[in-house]
């Protein structure tokens, strides 16, 4: 049933605590089982694939060959969409190309059969049982807050690697959202571009792309921004306040990741859900819309 | 012995570049039974021809074979020449040393030894070569013409001029296709509807026009000259004979549904003419979305006024069997469902995201909103509007390879009319190239520039919503810079694409269609207008995308087509097709299954068989309906079917020439 192996990756402990955080309480209340892959390591993120094809392979094909060490035959649940991209174009390689599977397992060192598939956590809450699951664990409504499910890049590209999620107009995290109670507001830029690290190291390019990204969620209705990434939830919730200072413009938009929405739901406390560690004030939007809900 | 005739063509250096032709000639006078073997620059050409006619007069020769271009090319010119001489049109053989060899080879040596082995097969073939002579058959001198829009209207009415009866058998309820949808039409700018509703009651009341609306076809058996056709008569719901079309039962009818004509822009009645100017003028019920019909069958307000009782609720179609003589196929086209393949254009989530032909019937003074051009969303007149070309055109990622060919056009006729009509608007047009081919067209697009139509060399690759605005992001290649539009209504001019039934009517047609599914001409440049079947020709965009003037060019060139055949008493068939030897037939009934054309019968004949009388089974060729593809001689385990022209004995020797 509800099983996987879980491959948290390194933001899960820094800067999406709060992603991390309510993924075990909804995990634990819906009685999904994640089996932590032990002795992982970093998926080799932006850093190895701009070093060379080998090393970006090899990194995440590490943490699978562990996880089919394991021998519990168990799909990969993977939180970060850049790790979940890694960990697919791996998958991929060594599934397209029996060559380069058996040259990754030189690499490692190890084994690896490429058998177990990798899923984000998205795909994984959009599946119809964890759907039922989580649909059935709802104490509380979100109704009234209208939510921008913001994707991403790397949930959906590249489609031939991915697979299933649309790349224009995907709906999974729409659905899943929904079940809370609160409105998925239908706007444009779902799956548009955070700036990825280019935040850090050319802040004057990137940031436009963060602005646009919050006024056509404002321009659509939105009162929350819902992500399912760490560093997609860390731009914009980070820099949200920069931004109104800079343009003027006046944002009103917490970002909290798709799974806080459904802790808080399913009856998880501020701390439980990690909504005391924002940058910009997530805390009152969720309680206000709670208390108007009569919850 | 034979005495064979060996001529060698050069065709310019398309032969002669890669093929060592006097080689060619070398070897063939070598070769047994040639009496005589040449070469020349251009044999096809006049002098070309009498160098051939003078050598059959000089070496007395009996059979010739030609190393030219493929036989589909000049086979026939050749058997022409040959009837004036003393030879037998079908004593000849031309060996392919063009297609199949000089243009698909680069090896000059070895070009040439294969251009020697083909004359070689051709020559050995051409010895067993007998005399053939056409038959001739009657002709039905009536015409199916399948499609009613402009092309088939054209093609009807010319061939209904000439003096010969045509029907026109529409699906829809009224004849008039897309161009009666459209406004205006480039560049002349004159109304699209009043030049063809003229041509529409024409076709209606023409005595040698019979409209057969509302039908479809459903079965073709027969021949060129001879075809039997199935018609299906839809059921109207309505005696067309009763009905005076006073329009009565339209204004009563109380249920609504989107508007195909007005392409769901607004509602019609489900008693309904397609549009006020149908022809036939006469409606008919949409029994689909009919309450007495598919519904609680509580309504019935229709038959209630109607004071002729021409409503019919038991109306249950017909089949119409008539025979034709010739068929023209003139189906159209339709428009790609963009919504599918572009999600980055909203897919269709955004009311003010609308097609051209949309657009037409906006800005079409009979149309949804009388001419004004407002937009779906909230009826507002659009200030600034968008128009992107090559949606489906020219993608081969999304959609089609092919160029629409139409669009740069409309799209321009598109923004001279918001100009008009809105003259504090603006228009940019998203463009990869502007093609222009055609009398007065680059002049129009001139002037849409000087109207002050913003063009802007780029795809778009998204479209979103701000508030009121449709935000066009795309890339202005010739500045070399991202671009963002916002606009208050985006115009898609989309790919067209073949109608969606078509593969159903190839199929009953037994003719052929390219890879996108485009009816397929016999030969790109020299047959436009005919199949690969004889008598049925094809007219207007079912065979590729054009605009109006090619599309009536060709109705006017099938009516031709099908009037030159119409201009003869007995009409020539070809000698090439199979017979059967009786005596060696054991009526297996192998080549039956085998035939595509239907043209195979089992008979019962007499035979004396040790002095006393049997009846035998055996298979006998309809010489009308054979076309002469050999799929029976292949079958025939007995060997009793021979292909006339292409013998089993012709193509023995053919391989023993190649490999013994």
């Amino acid at each position: 049933m509800m099983k996987y192996s879980y491959f948290p990756g390194c933001s899960l402990d820094a800067t999406a605590v709060t992603y991390k955080r309510s993924i075990s309480f909804v995990a634990e209340k819906i009685g999904m089982e994640l089996n932590e892959i032990p002795d992982w390591n970093c998926c080799g993120a932006t850093c190895a694939h701009s070093r060379g094809k080998w090393l970006a392979l090899a990194l995440p094909a590490r943490n699978l060959a562990l996880a089919e060490r394991e021998g519990l035959g168990l799909d990969i649940a993977v939180p970060c969409a850049s790790c979940y991209s890694r960990m697919k174009h791996t998958v991929h390689a060594a599934r397209k190309d029996e060559a380069d599977r058996k040259k990754i397992e030189e690499i490692i060192e190890m084994p690896y059969l490429a058998k177990s598939d990798v899923l984000s956590f998205l795909e994984i809450f959009a599946l119809p049982e964890v759907m039922k699951a989580c649909k059935e664990k709802m104490e509380r409504s979100l109704a009234s807050l209208n939510v921008a499910c913001y994707y991403g890049c790397l949930t959906a590209r590249p489609r031939e690697i991915t697979g299933g999620i649309s790349t224009e107009n995907p709906m999974e995290m729409d659905d899943i959202i929904a079940l809370t109670g609160a409105k998925p507001i239908e706007w444009d830029f779902k799956t548009e571009c955070c700036g990825a690290s280019h935040q850090v190291d050319a802040p004057e390019a990137a940031l436009p792309l963060i602005e646009r990204i919050f006024r056509n969620a404002k321009a659509n209705g939105a009162t929350a921004i819902v992500t399912a990434c760490p560093l997609c939830n860390l731009n914009l919730d980070m820099r949200e306040e920069e931004i109104n200072k800079k343009s003027g413009t006046a944002f009103d938009i917490p970002v909290y990741q798709f799974t806080q929405l459904l802790a808080v739901c399913m009856g998880a406390t501020a701390n439980e859900a990690g909504l005391h560690k924002h940058f910009y004030p997530a805390y009152d939007r969720i309680n206000d819309t709670l208390r108007r809900a009569g919850a | 012995m034979a005495r064979i005739g060996v001529f060698i063509c050069h065709c310019g250096t398309n032969i002669a570049g890669v093929v060592d032709v006097d080689e060619v000639v070398k070897a063939a006078g070598k070769f047994p039974g040639v009496a005589y073997a040449t070469e020349y620059k251009y044999l096809c050409s006049e002098p070309g021809q009498q160098t051939i006619k003078a050598a059959i007069e000089e070496h007395n020769l009996d059979r010739i074979v030609i190393g030219s271009c493929s036989p589909r090319m000049h086979e026939v010119t050749f058997r022409k020449m040959l009837m004036s001489t003393k030879i037998n049109p079908y004593m000849l053989e031309v060996a392919n040393i063009r297609e199949q060899c000089s243009w698909v080879h680069t090896d000059k040596e070895k070009a040439t030894e294969k251009a020697i082995d083909l004359t070689r097969m051709a020559v050995a073939k051409v010895c067993k070569s007998k005399p053939l002579f056409p038959d001739s058959i009657g002709v039905t001198k009536r015409a199916l013409v399948i499609g009613g829009g402009i092309a088939g209207i054209q093609a009807a009415l010319d061939i209904a001029d000439a003096g010969y009866a045509v029907d026109i058998v529409e699906k829809e309820a009224s004849i008039g296709g897309h161009m009666v949808m459209l406004d205006k039409t480039f560049p002349t700018l004159d109304c699209s509807a009043c030049i063809s509703t003229p041509k529409m009651v024409e076709a209606g009341a023409h005595p040698n026009v019979t409209l057969r609306a509302y039908c479809e076809v459903e079965s073709v058996k027969g021949y060129v000259g001879n075809f039997e056709v199935d018609i299906r008569q839809k059921a109207k719901y309505v005696d067309h004979d009763t009905c005076t079309g006073c329009g009565a039962c339209e204004v009563k009818c109380p249920i609504k549904v989107s508007s195909a004509f007005n392409q769901g822009m607004c509602d019609r009645t489900v008693m309904y003419k397609p549009f006020p100017q149908a022809v036939p003028s006469k409606p008919v019920i949409d029994a689909l979305n009919c309450r007495k019909i598919s519904g609680d069958g509580k309504c019935g307000v229709c038959a209630a006024v109607c004071p002729l009782k021409a409503v019919n609720f038991e109306d249950k179609g017909e089949i119409i069997t008539e025979k034709y003589g010739a068929i023209i196929v003139a189906t159209g086209y339709e428009l790609i469902k963009w919504q599918d393949i572009y999600p980055e254009y909203g897919g269709g989530r955004f009311e003010d995201v609308i097609t051209g032909i949309q657009f037409e019937r906006l800005v079409n003074a009979s149309g949804p909103t009388e001419g004004h051009i407002r937009r779906p969303s909230d009826g507002a007149e659009p200030k600034d509007i968008a128009i992107i070309k090559c949606v489906g055109s020219r993608d081969i990622n999304k959609g089609k390879a092919y160029c629409s060919r139409a669009c740069c056009m409309y799209s321009a006729k598109h923004a001279h009319q918001i100009l008009e009509k809105i003259p504090d608007g603006s228009v940019h047009i998203f463009y990869m190239d502007v093609r222009t081919p055609g009398k007065g067209y680059e002049e129009f697009y001139d002037r849409t520039r000087e109207d002050g139509a913003n063009y802007i060399r780029g795809r778009v690759s998204k479209i979103f919503k701000e508030g009121n605005k449709l935000i066009c992001k795309g890339e202005d290649t010739l500045l070399g810079k991202p671009v963002s539009v916002e606009a208050d209504m985006v115009i898609l001019e989309t790919a067209m694409v073949p109608a969606t039934d078509i593969s159903k009517l190839t199929g009953i047609l037994s003719i052929g269609s390219d890879t996108d599914g485009w009816v397929q001409e016999a030969h790109p440049k020299l047959r436009p207008v005919e199949t690969q079947t004889a008598g049925i020709f094809l007219a207007g965009t079912c065979q590729g995308p054009k605009d109006i003037p090619d599309t009536v060019a060709q109705g006017s060139a099938a009516a031709v087509k099908v009037c030159s055949l119409f201009s003869k008493v007995q009409m020539e068939t070809s000698p090439i097709i199979s017979a059967v030897d009786r005596e060696k037939c054991s009526g297996c009934e192998m080549c039956i299954p085998c035939c595509p054309y239907k043209a195979i019968t089992v008979i019962e004949i007499d035979m004396h068989e040790h002095g006393k009388k049997v009846k035998m089974n055996v298979s006998d060729v309809n010489s009308g309906l054979c076309q002469g593809c050999g799929a029976c001689a292949g079958a025939c385990r007995s060997g009793a079917i021979d292909l006339k022209g292409y013998t089993n004995d012709q193509i023995l020797m053919e391989v023993d020439a190649l490999c013994l």
